[in-house]
């Protein structure tokens, strides 16, 4: 009933083929924008932008990075925390040798060499699948990280082996270092989270979308009917590195303000693989929602005791969270293994069915 | 599926409960003063951060309990779990910092790098105790930064002085070998620049041994290096679990325990412990009392920890991080004191807490008013200095307890200062367009 199509004619094929052709949905994701870009920014505090939600969209944006690579192109990696280091490192690179360019441009073409790490990591792929793919993109996580750490170029030779990011303006507002407004930040991270993610989703319904799909169900069929696997698999490694190079970039510049190559050590790459496996493999609202559950959950679960009136201390609190989530992953992936994503298309099915199931 | 839906259900609710509750926790107590504590009690760092914030807790709750605050007023703590994580320790900071926090004290090099871009914007100052950013120790760049008593660069050159008395001089370094293994993070290379200079000007020869935070317990590669190269000495940055990783493998393969010396955060008593009988004779440097034969000691145990307050263990007071944490707090309980005497307010501000730890001096007679007489090296912060270049003093594990071995050893301070003010320097060029100190001097 909340849900149905019917009486939603198309009549060109350009309303056909569009994003999305069902109403509801147009709807729907207008309402999401409209909070994210006008009710979130003139209510939320300080706290909620800088803690819940510019993590909550980075981590969304690693998580569409990884997804391609996993979820539509099914090869598995482990290096993701490393791409996303990458990305880092080379925007804070290009901003300290271009201090006056732009550097929301920096951001986004720090995450060009990461895609070409990631390519060059990625030509295992052609050879090796599955769990031995992991390793080897494994071993990308350990010699980039340990990159970070001994080559002293890429931190400027600073004696704490951090990465510091600098003051930087855009238009005349200050986008990055410690005055910058947790509000400019928010806009610009979510500007480009949005424009990624909207630019994916048309990519994946098109040729190359597919292309990473028939290489995931079965590459010999793909190969045989004219897809070619070097290309095609080299270019989701590229694709999916460099959003992941974004979202890393993005993370020191918009969130963290410094940054230790523990910060991008093989916990991250992990977390991100959660999100994305929690999410939904092979779904771009899966990343989102994958990313909600594993960032927002816990953040909210510290205040639960506070408000409830339970005087409880911090440490017991941190215990008590990680108990509750790590339960709550296996629940999750017990009752619906292909993640949030499927479990939002049942709740669809239910919506256009109601109140009549069959 | 039944089941799923109220669960599902229930945990809709929960997220939207908590959601309000993440918005309406600014609640700030109007006649009390707030001291937010990061701290960690779980995670691989969690053996050297519970003892700390022990002793942090302790100290504060007991000057509510016995004083009814400072100066009349309350305080009120709270205690925000970071991990020893750079990512949660700005969750933290930022969810408490709208509530009038008063000075951060991250304890942990990461989150204090991450902070000082932060600390002069929100202001609200940084006390990094003894860690942090050596460089931090230039007032005139980092006003808002303190790291009273000493820097990391202080403590490298007391290592080498120590070493050099050891051998009968200090020209007596050369040709001489010593190690260094360090917890490869900021943390632990932050003295290497001080220790290579110091390494060509005395002639001796500096060996590092890097320690991954993933492997810090598993270090028996480092040690077979350590076996191989045969140095004279050994200077030890760990913290956390690799403390008695370090110590254990050094007993193993019988490194001379004498001529094994950690910094003033490898000197826990579970660290020292943990290398058994074998680990007689390991020295660590120490700026914080050893012991709890102090009257403060006796009035936490009494307010607060037979009061049932706390969750610290009797036996562990006097320990040396125990120590380290009270000692920090009476940093910060002294910067307010001053502070309240400066303005001339009750609760105080950032801002005012900022002045009350640049105008700080603490001398023999305050600490003996404290009770707390000996218990560390009288501070004078200065504008200029935020760090204090302080004696530090070398302790030695008995296989029991620590017991002080040295006197209070000053820093090279010639030597260390310049170095200081040049790092300072390049930091702000880095960070340019870097704020120009306008922060009024109290003294």
């Amino acid at each position: 009933m909340f849900y149905r199509e019917a009486g939603q004619f198309k009549t060109s094929y350009k309303a056909d083929q569009a994003l999305m052709p069902i109403l509801q949905d147009r709807v729907g994701l207008a309402v999401i924008l409209i909070i994210a870009f006008a009710v979130i920014p003139a209510t939320a505090n300080d706290f909620f932008l800088t803690s819940i939600m510019i993590p909550f969209l980075v981590f969304s944006l690693a998580a569409i990075g990884l997804n391609i690579l996993t979820g539509f192109c099914g090869q598995l990696s482990l290096g993701t925390g490393a791409f996303m280091g990458v990305g880092a490192y080379a925007a804070y690179k290009l901003t300290s040798i271009f201090p006056d360019a732009n550097v929301i441009v920096m951001v986004l073409l720090s995450g060009v060499f990461s895609a070409a790490i990631g390519a060059v990591f990625g030509l295992p792929s052609l050879r090796i699948k599955g769990l031995y793919l992991a390793v080897t993109t494994l071993a990308a996580q350990f010699f980039l990280e340990w990159c970070f750490i001994r080559i002293p170029w890429l931190y400027n030779y600073n004696a704490s082996g951090a990465i510091e990011v600098p003051h930087r303006e855009v238009f005349g507002i200050v986008a990055s270092g410690a005055e910058a407004t947790p509000l400019a930040r928010y806009f610009i991270v979510l500007g480009i989270t949005v424009f990624i993610a909207l630019l994916m989703a048309n990519v994946l319904r098109g040729r190359i979308g597919r292309s990473w799909m028939m290489i995931r169900d079965m590459d010999i069929a793909a190969e045989l009917m004219g897809i070619r696997p070097l290309r095609t698999k080299l270019m989701a490694f590229a694709v999916s590195s460099y959003i992941c190079g974004v979202a890393g970039a993005m993370m020191v510049f918009f969130w963290l303000n410094a940054a230790e190559p523990s910060s991008y050590s093989i916990r991250l790459s992990f977390q991100i693989l959660f999100m994305v496996i929690l999410g939904g493999l092979g779904s771009l609202s899966g990343a989102f929602m994958g990313a909600a559950f594993i960032w927002i959950l816990p953040v909210i679960l510290k205040f639960v005791p506070g408000l409830m009136g339970i005087d409880l201390a911090a440490e017991t609190i941190e215990h008590a969270t990680f108990m509750i989530v790590g339960a709550l992953i296996i629940f999750f992936l017990i009752v619906e293994p292909h993640g949030f994503a499927r479990l939002w298309a049942i709740a669809k099915q239910k919506l256009r069915v109601w109140p009549f199931p069959y | 599926m039944r089941n799923f839906k109220q669960l599902a259900l229930g945990t809709a609710v929960a997220l939207g409960v908590g959601l309000t509750g993440a918005m309406t926790t600014a609640v700030q107590a109007q006649d009390a003063n707030y001291v937010p504590l990061l701290t960690y009690r779980t995670g691989p760092y969690a053996g050297s951060g519970i003892h700390i914030a022990n002793g942090m807790h302790d100290y504060l709750k007991m000057l509510n309990e016995r004083d009814g605050g400072i100066g009349g007023v309350k305080l009120v703590t709270e205690e925000c779990e970071t991990g020893y994580n750079a990512q949660k320790g700005v969750e933290c900071y930022e969810a408490t910092k709208g509530k009038g926090a008063l000075v951060y004290n991250p304890y942990s090099t990461g989150i204090t790098l991450q902070l000082i871009p932060k600390a002069g914007v929100d202001k609200i100052p940084v006390l990094s105790m003894g860690y942090g950013l050596s460089a931090a120790a230039d007032g005139k760049t980092f006003p808002w930064i303190f790291n009273v008593p000493d820097t990391y660069w202080d403590g490298a050159s007391v290592v080498i002085k120590y070493i050099g008395e050891q051998e009968g001089g200090l020209e007596n370094l050369k040709g001489k070998k010593i190690g260094y293994i360090f917890l490869d993070a900021g943390y632990g290379r932050e003295p290497i620049p001080l220790l290579e200079q110091l390494s060509e000007k005395y002639g001796f020869e500096l060996l590092q041994y890097p320690v991954p935070g993933a492997e810090m317990q598993n270090q028996s590669s480092q040690w077979l290096n350590v076996r191989r190269d045969r140095p004279d000495y050994m200077v030890m940055w760990g913290w956390g679990a690799m403390n008695p990783t370090a110590i254990k493998e050094a007993v193993k393969i019988r490194f001379p325990m004498d001529k094994f010396i950690g910094v003033w955060w490898s000197a826990g008593d579970d660290d020292a412990a943990a290398g058994g009988e074998g680990a007689k004779g390991y020295k660590a440097m120490n700026f914080s009392g050893v012991g709890s034969d102090f009257p403060a000691l006796d009035d936490i145990k009494k307010h607060v920890i037979d009061a049932g307050l706390s969750s610290t263990d009797a036996e562990t007071i006097g320990g040396t991080l125990y120590n380290r944490g009270v000692l920090n707090s009476v940093i910060i309980a002294e910067g307010i004191r001053t502070a309240q005497e400066l303005t001339g307010k009750k609760v105080i501000t950032g801002e005012d807490m900022r002045l009350g730890l640049e105008a700080l001096n603490l001398d023999e007679a305050r600490l003996a008013e404290l009770g707390l007489k000996g218990f560390a090296h009288p501070m004078k912060v200065t504008c200029d200095d935020h760090a204090g270049s302080h004696p530090v003093f070398i302790q030695e594990w008995d296989g029991k307890k620590w017991r002080q071995a040295s006197g209070w050893i000053e820093p090279m301070t010639d030597l260390v200062r310049p170095l200081l003010e040049a790092a300072a320097a390049e930091y702000a060029e880095k960070n340019a367009p870097w704020p120009a100190r306008t922060e009024p001097c109290p003294n």
